[in-house]
């Protein structure tokens, strides 16, 4: 297996280690998924499992986004509590059918008689040169779907706590995991473990200005801080961790404290989810603030090859720091 | 009149009727039922009491009588847009499935769903689903869920020649045959994915022969003969629950109505519908009663009579039955407990 070395803690490890640990907790539990077995997960998430816990629960797929995905709603319906690992969110579309139609909505075509406590795990974000089909942030859109819980764990924490709670959960939860956080390392808490899937979380206190954010872009957004900082600005830097839906009592309860707002998603800008943070602001913080809110987004582009024009495309520190300085003034 | 009608003691007396003639009688009050029902949702639809899309089954009625009689109320269906007669014969409540049509909240989805979407755990009826090849995924699950489990039970899974052009038909016959899952595939081949012929659609329209190319026992069947498609599915479906993996039965049949209540039907031969309608299910039946000396005078008169008194209370019942109050709008979104 992987190690993030002495005394240190991977992202993938974290949730492999969640992923162990519902699996030994609860015989319901099964994982499902385009090599998750004998490949070990494309992202190496699953490695040794299907070693521990045989091929019944590291359940190795066709590439049938379609029918694994509905298979797993269908096993949910029939008592089970599936797991299901979709490569990338870009190949997700290909099942978006079935999370649509009918993980999201069983419930209430049903009037109440059949949830889908299912969990849905995918890999998501730019910035591996993978180009314009294995790199974009389409959380967005699944947030926009009632029926849904969209969570993305943004820290190692988060990582090995979120797992557990989403298996508790009623209703589809899905987990998105931002591509470049997988080699992430640091210190995780033995005693580590579930934590809430409801509420947003303030990485790092500040008094000037909010730089609101989650997944992959929150260590940007920390170092944007960091560099504010230097120049004399205190960012506090929110975490949404819940993407659907939105705790909506953290975010403006920033807004009063810092009056300036810089959203940062590495969703494309028009129809994203900093526009539906921003319009919520808007909407039940208006008063509060002393200038526009800003938005760091993705370049309206499909995500291009060369390292260059990737970085150019992304939401990166200097942008961030600029947008700032402009709430600031 | 078969040999052992010709008794005196059997035509004169009221003595029970055999098991097979009861047995048929059974099959022919479903099929009415049925039919009867979905003849007055078509009044109720002119007379704008009920709304929306509503899927015709007429003429398609042995195939829900029949498959259902190979499952036992531990099976589970997974069904189509066009399932009123899956859930007649399943046992919802004939109350329930109207109210439903009036979106009321004794209907079995508590009107939330509609024609289209039918729905009853107590029954294990995993729903009506509306988009074409959506179910088949479902089916999957669900039968996966209970080989997990070691329950012997059968998924049986309804569809139409439509969903073969699906990518989701071809994923999910490959999936369940490489798992050996426990589901009845029953193709119900109608022969028009709504105006589209088959032959227009499928390069082969042998649809037996594209199921079993995936590795699973498929056959075809007349749909619009009751006793081949029980027999058919009693074989097939008995075949499942002992661990002989999927089965796909194509079942041959044809509506004789509309795709939907918006169809002007602009795409079919007149005398081809006639031509099928001559093999009416439940004429085939009936006569067949009748030759056998088990449906005599005005039995089949008194059935419908019974029928119609039965859907007479239930649409009553259903007028009057509450509407949700709008205040529950948002109810059945996400479930009301969590941890």
């Amino acid at each position: 297996m992987t190690s993030a070395g002495p005394g240190k803690t991977s992202y993938r490890e974290a949730l492999r280690a969640a992923l162990r640990e519902a699996l030994l907790a609860d015989d319901r539990v099964f994982l499902m998924g385009e090599d998750v077995g004998r490949y070990g997960g494309c992202f190496a998430v699953s490695l040794g499992l299907l070693e521990e816990f045989g091929p019944e629960r590291i359940r190795d797929t066709p590439l049938s986004e379609s029918a694994f995905v509905g298979a797993g709603i269908g096993a949910a319906l029939g008592g089970m509590r599936p797991i299901v690992e979709i490569m990338t969110v870009n190949f997700s579309l290909l099942a978006l059918d079935q999370i649509m139609n009918n993980a999201a909505t069983l419930l209430h075509m049903s009037g109440g008689q059949f949830a889908v406590p299912l969990v849905i795990r995918m890999t998501t974000g730019a910035g591996r040169q993978v180009a314009a089909q294995h790199s974009h942030s389409l959380e967005g859109w699944y947030a926009h779907i009632p029926g849904l819980r969209i969570v993305a764990p943004a820290t190692l924490e988060d990582a090995r706590g979120m797992l557990w709670t989403a298996l508790e959960d009623p209703d589809p939860v899905l987990i998105f995991e931002h591509g470049s956080l997988y080699n992430m390392a640091g210190v995780l808490p033995p005693d580590a473990g579930a934590v809430d899937i409801d509420s947003a979380a303030i990485r790092r206190p500040g008094t000037d200005v909010s730089l609101i954010t989650y997944g992959g872009t929150l260590g940007t957004a920390l170092d944007a801080a960091e560099e504010l900082a230097g120049g004399g600005i205190e960012a506090e830097v929110v975490d949404l961790r819940t993407l659907r839906p939105l705790d909506d009592e953290t975010i403006m309860a920033s807004v009063r404290r810092t009056h300036r707002v810089v959203i940062v998603d590495e969703g494309w800008r028009s129809g994203s989810l900093a526009a539906e943070v921003s319009a919520r602001i808007m909407e039940q913080a208006f008063y509060d603030l002393d200038a526009p809110v800003e938005r760091v987004c993705s370049a309206e582009v499909p995500m291009p090859y060369p390292r260059h024009l990737e970085e150019a495309a992304l939401p990166r520190v200097p942008a961030i720091v600029a947008a700032a300085r402009r709430a600031v003034g | 009149m078969s040999p052992r009608r010709k008794t005196p003691a059997a035509t004169e007396t009221a003595a029970a009727p055999s098991p097979e003639a009861a047995h048929h009688a059974g099959l022919l009050r479903q099929m009415l039922l049925i039919r009867r029902f979905e003849e007055r949702c078509v009044e109720l639809y002119s007379a704008g009491e009920i709304h929306g899309f509503v899927h015709l089954y007429i003429g398609e009625e042995a195939v829900a009588v029949g498959v259902n009689q190979a499952l036992t109320p531990d099976d589970a269906i997974v069904s189509t847009y066009r399932e009123h007669g899956h859930a007649l014969v399943r046992g919802i409540p004939v109350t329930a499935v109207m109210a439903e049509m009036y979106g009321k909240t004794t209907g079995c989805s508590g009107g939330r769903g509609g024609s289209m979407h039918l729905f009853d755990a107590k029954t294990r009826f995993y729903g009506g689903n509306a988009i074409v090849g959506g179910g088949l995924p479902l089916a999957v699950g669900v039968a996966l869920a209970d080989k997990m489990r070691g329950r012997s039970r059968v998924t049986a899974c309804f569809f139409g020649d439509g969903a073969v052009a699906e990518g989701e038909f071809h994923e999910c016959l490959n999936l369940t045959a490489l798992w050996q899952l426990p589901v009845l595939f029953c193709c119900e081949n109608n022969l028009y994915a709504m105006g589209t012929a088959l032959a227009r659609a499928q390069a082969q329209t042998d649809l037996a022969v594209r199921a079993a190319s995936y590795g699973m026992p498929a056959w075809a069947v007349d749909g619009m003969d009751v006793l081949a498609v029980e027999q058919a599915a009693r074989h097939a479906a008995d075949a499942v629950r002992g661990g002989g993996g999927p089965h796909f039965l194509e079942l041959r049949t044809y509506r004789f109505r509309a795709h939907s209540m918006y169809d002007p039907d602009r795409y079919r031969d007149k005398t081809e519908i006639e031509e099928w309608k001559r093999h009416d299910p439940i004429d085939a039946l009936a006569a067949r009663m009748r030759e056998a000396g088990e449906l005599t005078g005005d039995a089949l008169a008194a059935i419908d009579a019974d029928l119609a008194a039965e859907l007479a209370v239930a649409i009553d019942k259903a007028r009057g039955d509450p509407l949700e109050p709008v205040t529950d709008l948002t109810r059945f979104v996400y479930s009301p407990r969590r941890p």
